[in-house]
């Protein structure tokens, strides 16, 4: 099992979140963050004076697959978060030691 | 054409009906007049005219009801909600909060000895307890102040501007201080610095009275000297006494949601009919007048902020149009009864200039942390109107200093009378005495009772959680 964390425009989670959903993932937890890379924020001025917000909105996705989705997740992914242009974020992918459904106590695969 | 032709015809039948009598009659029965006696017609006359000032009285008075009301909802939630979205979400309430307890303790203040000290007897810099618990202000007017409409009326007008005066100071108080110092600052403050500046100003035998013969008359309509300058100047006192906020001007602390400040400003602009247009203290033309030079005032003032920042910043952005409009009606406060409608132009156009480099320039070059601006919207915009006020009064608005021969006494500058400007200055001279004496001692004795600013680790918090125990926005709740 892995876990997949995606850090993407907003613009784009749209797109993104349609297309995990035609290949067949489901399950995903999205958190509104702040952040940035190399990508440059925006200057606003207060009073006459500038400054610059440079911690800009993105969104986090974090799903846990079985591996034999991994590759196919992280192709759609790349495929529909990408614009080109600096910002478009980040994918990691981490081992997942255990998985547990609440519900009925699955473990495992079978609780993805 | 054809329903047109049934239009026409309709409209011609009616005007041809004859039409029934709306307005009583208004000349007596021919065969009564010849047996009136004398002594009858006098009675009837007398009582004519009573009719008629009743009915002067009711039009004056729902006219201050209404602009009293407007005035009040200036600090709430007008100023309340401006300052407020200029402040971080984590002091939004305790700003909101030390205007709306002005509200309450302003007027228990007023109602037991504050109308008394600012519009009793008639000293010449402080009134005196002859109407405290509001002894002798009843439905009788007061001929000395407005002479048609009942007392009452009169006194809880001027309340409202007791009001809304200590609450501008909390723009530069913003984020730092506590409330305890806060609450006890406005009550000293109010009795120190607004009550004898109110009666010298606006009180019978008052120093600088125009209407009733001061010494040093200055023209000051509804408060450029009462409640801009005094609580600019004592805003930027206390700015430079309690030092720059944690962060500044380092950290970017942007308003948290100018949406509030927004509407804030425009209940603002609205609610300043009743400041300026109201202190004609009658529905009348001056009243209209000064309605007028009100709205003209903040609207070209809201241009001339705008392309100030155009020019500077490539962009004009909305807190600054709101800001220049909050900058020309404050200047045009003294002005509004006694300008006319194009000077009033000038004067916002002016005071929306002056006012964008207080805030963006002087500020920056002096330092000093005047959070919200209080002293360079208030103070500034204050003493230039005070100032322009004598330059561009003429009597043919407001003939404040009566006639002489029929003629009407002038008023200012554009009258050829440039010595107001002279009296404008002395004016503009003791606001400013008074509220810095007055606010530095007045600072010194709260910091030894309760202490005025919170600690670093208060202000970090926030003074929400620190002074009230509140969160404004509980967004996951």
């Amino acid at each position: 099992m892995m876990k997949l964390e995606a850090i993407i425009q907003p613009s784009r989670f749209d797109s993104v979140k349609d297309a995990l959903l035609e290949i067949g993932i489901e399950g995903m937890t999205i958190t509104e963050v702040r952040g940035h890379g190399r990508q440059k924020g925006h200057t606003e001025v207060y009073r006459g004076r500038e400054y610059t917000v440079d911690l800009l909105p993105k969104i986090k996705l974090e799903i846990v697959l079985a591996d034999a989705l991994v590759n196919r997740a992280v192709e759609t992914i790349l495929k529909t978060a990408k614009t080109g242009k600096i910002g478009d974020g980040k994918i990691f992918l981490s081992r997942i030691d255990d998985a547990i459904r609440i519900r009925n106590e699955d473990r495992g695969e079978n609780a993805l | 054409m054809k329903r047109l032709g049934v239009l026409c015809c309709c409209l011609l039948f009616l005007s041809l009906l004859p039409v029934p009598r709306l307005h009583a009659q208004q000349t007596p029965a021919a065969g009564t007049a010849s047996q009136e006696t004398p002594k009858a017609i006098t009675e009837r006359l007398n009582q004519l005219d009573q009719k008629v000032a009743q009915a002067q009285s009711s039009a004056d008075n729902a006219w201050m009801l209404v602009s009293a009301a407007l005035v009040l909802m200036m600090t709430g939630p007008g100023l309340a909600l401006f300052y407020g979205g200029l402040v971080r979400h984590k002091n939004i309430l305790a700003i909101m909060m030390q205007s709306f307890a002005l509200m309450a303790l302003i007027t228990v203040l007023w109602a037991l000895v504050g109308y008394s000290l600012a519009f009793g007897g008639d000293g010449p810099v402080i009134g005196n307890f002859a109407h405290a618990f509001l002894r002798g202000v009843g439905a009788d007017p007061n001929p000395d102040y407005a002479g048609t409409i009942p007392q009452t009326t009169f006194m809880v007008y001027q309340l409202m501007f007791a009001i809304i005066t200590p609450a501008l100071i909390t723009g530069a108080t913003a984020e730092r201080m506590k409330f305890s110092g806060t609450v006890l600052f406005m009550t000293l403050w109010f009795f120190v610095v607004y009550a004898p500046m109110a009666h010298m100003v606006w009180g019978k035998g008052g120093l600088l009275n125009a209407s009733l013969g001061g010494k040093f008359p200055t023209l000051d309509f509804a408060g450029g000297t009462v409640v801009h300058i005094t609580s600019g100047v004592s805003a930027l006192v206390c700015a430079l006494y309690m030092g720059k906020r944690v962060g500044y001007p380092k950290q970017p602390m942007p308003p948290h949601n100018l949406v509030l400040s927004f509407i804030g400003a425009c209940l603002l602009w609205v609610g300043w009919f009743g400041f300026n247009a109201g202190s004609a203290l009658a529905s009348n033309s001056l009243a209209s007048s000064a309605f007028v030079a009100t709205h003209f005032g903040a609207a070209a003032a809201a241009l001339s902020w705008s392309l100030a920042e155009w020019m500077k910043n490539g962009r004009a952005s909305a807190l600054g149009a709101i800001s220049g409009s909050v900058a020309g009606l404050v200047a045009i406060t003294p002005a509004a009864g006694f300008v006319g409608p194009m000077p009033a132009l000038v004067i916002g156009f002016v005071a929306g200039i002056v006012c964008f480099l207080m805030v963006t320039r002087f500020k920056a070059i002096f330092g000093y942390d005047d959070s919200l601006d209080a002293f360079g919207v208030h103070g500034a915009g204050g003493t230039i109107g005070a100032l322009l006020t004598g330059v561009f009064a003429r009597a043919i608005y407001n003939p404040i200093y009566g006639a002489e021969n029929g003629v009407n006494r002038p008023t200012g500058g554009l009258d050829g009378h440039w010595i107001q400007v002279g009296y404008q200055l002395v004016g503009v001279a003791f606001a400013w005495l008074f509220a810095v004496v007055g606010t530095i001692v007045i600072l010194k004795v709260v910091d030894v009772v309760t202490g005025v600013r919170v600690t670093q680790d208060q202000e970090v918090e926030g003074l929400d959680i620190t002074q009230h125990g509140e969160e404004a926005y509980n967004l996951e709740s």
